[in-house]
């Protein structure tokens, strides 16, 4: 090994938080965004047995769809319908918001916590639509 | 020779192809989504013989098929991101990859089954 004459200055140390510190961190709300994007997007692919279940039921005949319809009766499946949905929504409108990110639009501090914020006010009254459809309330 | 030279600068372009895949499937999904809407307002209704008839023509199979794929295709990428992010020990991090790969693969069945049973 050749020595290195220029000894560079120690250079500061970024690592991860620790888990403990999850709950204290203020994560700014397009990191809010962005994790909810993960998290539903792993809910969707973990549900997806159960959706594909529904979408077979669905189709495959009169008295199949007949039962899928008795089956949402149950307050538990309509919960679990409701989440799915909230889900969904909350993963397509970041997602789009991602893709125009992705297109370098909205990408300074200001347009980018105003369209995170957008993604809520979208997702969210869409997400208790569906919720209160569900729940048999319109 | 100073320090960094000897950097090894392999695969920064590796994940390129994914990253766009994930986008262009990202698409396709919602383009479909408006589609399956469209359809369904056109057909008026939520009851089985409208829910049904939506999915009845060859064309309509084809491109739920061709949604399905992108799905799966999608799923695939971010369920990785998430696994290479929080699965550090390298057994449970391939178990886990060969297990949605597979998992995706009896979806790709699946589905086929379904749309071509209505």
């Amino acid at each position: 090994m050749s020595a290195n004459p220029i000894r560079p200055a120690p250079r500061p140390q970024i690592r991860n938080i620790h888990i403990a510190d999850l709950l204290r961190y203020r994560l700014p709300v397009p990191g809010v965004v962005s994790i909810l994007h993960r998290v539903s997007g792993l809910g969707l692919f973990l549900m997806l047995p159960l959706l594909l279940w529904l979408f077979d039921l669905s189709l495959a005949s009169e008295r199949s769809y007949d039962r899928l319809v008795a089956w949402c009766d149950n307050l538990i499946v309509r919960l679990v319908l409701a989440g799915l949905g909230w889900a969904l929504l909350h993963h397509l409108c970041a997602g789009i918001r991602f893709l125009l990110m992705d297109l370098h639009l909205g990408t300074e501090r200001a347009a980018a916590t105003r369209s995170a914020w957008a993604v809520f006010a979208v997702s969210l009254p869409l997400a208790l639509l569906v919720a209160l459809f569900l729940l048999g309330a319109i | 020779m100073a320090g960094g030279t000897r950097r090894v600068v392999t695969g920064a372009h590796y994940g390129l192809r994914d990253w766009i895949a994930q986008r262009i499937t990202a698409v396709v999904l919602v383009l479909f989504l408006l589609v399956v809407l469209v359809s369904v307002l056109a057909h008026g209704g939520l009851d089985y013989a409208s829910w049904s008839a939506v999915f009845a023509p060859q064309p309509m199979k084809l491109l739920t098929e061709l949604a399905f794929l992108a799905l799966y295709f999608h799923a695939w990428v971010g369920v990785r991101d998430i696994w290479m992010d929080y699965v550090k020990p390298v057994g449970v991090r391939l178990a886990l990859h060969v297990g949605t790969i597979l998992w995706l693969l009896y979806c790709m069945a699946w589905s086929v089954q379904i749309l071509w049973s209505v």
